[in-house]
């Protein structure tokens, strides 16, 4: 049986350079790196999976972990940081009562942090999703969560 | 050539759509206008135009009114009605949306009569705000792809590198090498093929440059490309772009489709034989793919890790071929030097760093946003006479340029004039052009920390003195920061600071220790208070301040009670001073911020 990753690998047989290409395309898909994926990424492309496992692990945009179903990024940018970011991230890793990199338990949620997302004027900047939070204090964080609680 | 109908008389409505203002819902504010027009029978005779970043983020969304030069900040949706009704239909501009003089209070209509604005001399940022980056007519009628025709009509390889080294045009990545000799060394190599790489991995936080050049003129940069590549010999060129600027992709995307219809790019260019070809390769998140050799093995598909030096990658590059790696900036300055030559760019800024400089201008400043400057001007007109000085009124403490890899400038520093060499001198680098404004609520130690906590975690790992020194010099600055400092430890710093400068290959570990060193050079006072008297003087680092509130000045607003998160301040009687639950607060800061009457104490 064809995997359902063959008909998405297919453009990139025989192809140089194009590792980092594939498993942003990959996890675009998946969501994130799956074992199973990185050992097909293996025999398409021909090289080991030890030497994709280290572009994964090099790169911060890929996770060998699933993310929840909202993904809470707050920026540590230096605007960020000096206009109060810390307590931001404080009091949201406080609201949803994971660390960051974790996942909520019922997985609605994942908090990362992001080195910037280049909003700076908007300092200290939150982004839930594809929606952007501009000048969070603590407080008004924990608006935003209330507010989607009560929602969902 | 098609041209739009009539663009020179056509009343044009120019909404950004950067990232900060697509943040604040631009998108929806244009879709608005466009049916406003509609409606209200317009829709004819006025074009509703996107365009990228304008630079005055701060107030965000930004719509402007052409031929007019009416300049509208803070917009909203709700805006849109009469906007359309009372001043393209009636002629009369809204004044309640003008841009007001902070300190006057006086509206100011047109954007080229604002102090933001005023100062600026735009030469990388010449089209942005003023163009659809997603119509290359827009690009054709500012005058672009001139320079590439000029090239292409008659000029030489060399004749264009000459006329790159005699502007002076030095690399706007940060390091400054003089551009003309670069592409010198990469046309003298026979090994083919060749390779133009522009390095738009923009990693440092507090710098948007780059990403808001190509989402507001992405033919600008590919232009320049095109012209290096027909310098050197090459015929194929990548664009490195971070996967978190997904907008400067599609743009970029669309703008190589649209450059090859018109045959700017690909095969043939312009009749003259020439072949170029671009890809876009997607950074996956590392800051270390900011320098160059590790670039290009990003490019590769592998880990993007720096290689020892020399051979330099005019020599040896991509794929070990000659290639030759410049910034965003520097390519988009290349179409002008050549359409307007280089005695004109030699002629603007210092005679060493001639040209401009472009500067991500955020932190605890009035007006963020980006700020293109001649090189030369100091950091006080940049500051003050642009972003408006400090939030708040505040005072003054530190300039901090070049991201992780700069350093921390002091108030008497402030008339320093900005360009490569004067920054170095300092203790700092100009770096790719962030500049962060920290007033005397910020803790210099903490803001050490804050980036070595950064470059610690970015470290590829290669060099020993970079992955171990940058770890050990994190957890002295620490531990100095909940108060477990110990004498001797600033010696320490420095001294593990040299060897991390010593030991490392790249840009990266060598310049690491520089937030640290120019910290303790400028405030080393700071770090003693932590050290000896176990005491921030920023009033930042937690385990050593304790709120308290001033009964005296309290008004028992409540305005903090509202902000805080922990429900730590309690207003038992309205009007009367508020109380302070030592127990419930964790330092946060918000009800500082907060307090209009100064009436929140840090000790």
């Amino acid at each position: 049986m064809e995997s359902p990753l063959a008909e998405i690998l297919k453009p990139f047989r025989d192809k140089k350079g194009v590792t980092i290409a594939v498993l942003q395309r990959v996890q675009e898909e998946l969501g994130y790196l799956p074992r199973e994926a990185i050992d097909e990424i293996s025999r398409t492309l021909r090289i080991s999976a030890s030497e994709i496992y280290g572009v994964i692990t090099f790169y911060a945009q890929f996770r060998t972990v699933p993310r929840g179903r909202h993904v809470v990024r707050v920026c540590r940018g230096t605007a960020c940081h000096v206009r109060g970011g810390g307590a931001v991230l404080d009091q949201v890793k406080r609201e949803l009562g994971i660390d960051e990199n974790e996942s909520t338990e019922d997985m609605e949620y994942t908090l990362e942090t992001v080195a910037c997302i280049g909003a700076c004027a908007l300092a200290p900047a939150m982004v839930i999703d594809e929606d952007t939070f501009g000048q969070v204090t603590p407080g008004k964080a924990s608006d935003i969560f209330m507010a989607r609680r009560g929602e969902n | 050539m098609t041209h739009h109908e009539g663009n020179g008389n056509k009343r044009a409505i120019l909404v950004c759509e950067g990232t900060g203002c697509v943040s604040s819902r631009s998108i929806f504010i244009r879709e608005e206008l466009q049916k406003e027009l509609i409606s209200q029978g317009l829709a004819e005779s006025v074009e509703v135009k996107p365009t990228g970043c304008h630079g005055f983020c701060e107030k965000g969304p930004i719509v402007i009114i052409e031929p007019d030069g009416i300049f509208y900040c803070n917009v909203k949706e709700k805006d849109a009605a009469e906007i359309v009704e009372s001043h393209l239909k009636n002629g009369t501009p809204v004044e309640r949306l003008f841009y007001k003089d902070p300190a006057t209070k006086t509206p100011i209509s047109r954007y080229e009569d604002i102090a933001f604005y005023k100062k600026q001399q735009r030469v990388v940022l010449r089209n942005c705000g003023h163009i659809n980056p997603e119509n290359i007519d827009d690009y054709i009628d500012a005058g672009g792809y001139e320079g590439l025709n000029k090239v292409l009509s008659g000029m030489s390889p060399e004749q264009v590198i000459d006329e790159v080294t005699m502007s002076k045009l030095r690399g706007r990545g940060g390091a400054g090498f003089p551009t003309g000799r670069k592409w010198a060394g990469a046309l003298k190599s026979e090994r083919t093929p060749k390779y133009v790489v522009c390095n738009a991995d923009e990693g440092d936080p507090g710098a948007f440059m780059d990403r808001s050049t190509l989402e507001a003129d992405p033919h600008a940069v590919m232009e320049g490309m095109v012209i290096c590549g027909y310098a050197i010999g090459s015929n194929q060129g990548y664009i490195y772009v971070r996967a978190e600027y997904p907008l400067a992709i599609k743009r970029l995307k669309i703008a190589i489709e649209q450059a090859k219809e018109r045959g700017f790019l690909g095969e043939n260019i312009l009749g003259s034989g020439f072949t170029f070809n671009l890809e876009i390769a997607q950074g996956a998140g590392a800051f270390v793919c900011g320098e160059a050799s590790a670039l290009m093995y990003s490019i590769e598909g592998k880990r993007g890790m720096p290689r020892v030096k020399p051979p330099r990658s005019v020599e040896s590059g991509l794929y070990t071929m000659p290639t030759v790696l410049n910034n965003v900036k520097s390519f988009a300055t290349v179409p002008v030097i050549i359409s307007r030559g280089s005695d004109w760019f030699a002629g603007i800024g210092s005679p060493e760093s001639p040209g401009t400089a472009v500067f991500a201008l955020t932190g605890k400043v009035v007006n963020s946003g980006l700020v293109e400057v001649p090189m030369g001007a100091t950091l006080r007109e940049i500051i003050f006479d642009i972003g408006g000085g400090v939030m708040g009124g505040r005072e003054f403490k530190a300039v901090q340029t070049g991201g992780p890899s700069g350093g921390c400038l002091p108030s008497h520093q402030l008339d320093l004039p900005v360009d490569f060499d004067s920054l170095g001198s300092a203790g700092s680098i100009m770096g790719s052009g962030g500049m962060v404004v920290m007033d005397q609520r910020t803790c210099m130690v903490d803001v050490a920390r804050f980036f070595l906590s950064f470059t610690q975690e970015e470290s590829c790992g290669k060099c020993n003195p970079c992955r171990i020194g940058t770890e050990l010099v994190l957890e002295i600055l620490e531990r100095i920061c909940e108060g477990k400092g110990k004498p001797g430890d600033i010696e320490l710093l420095e001294e593990w600071s040299q060897t991390i400068i010593k030991g490392s290959l790249c840009g990266l570990g060598k310049s690491a220790p520089n937030p640290v060193l120019s910290t303790i050079r400028y405030f080393r006072d700071e770090y003693e208070a932590h050290i000896n008297e176990k005491r921030c003087p920023g009033g930042i680092c937690k385990e050593l301040i304790s709120f308290s509130i001033d009964e005296e000045k309290c008004k028992g607003c409540g305005l903090c009670v509202k902000n805080c998160p922990t429900e730590a301040v309690i207003l038992i009687e309205k009007k009367q001073p508020v109380k302070l639950d030592q127990e419930k607060c964790i330092k946060c800061g918000t009800c500082y911020d907060a307090c209009k009457f100064d009436a929140v104490i840090v000790t």
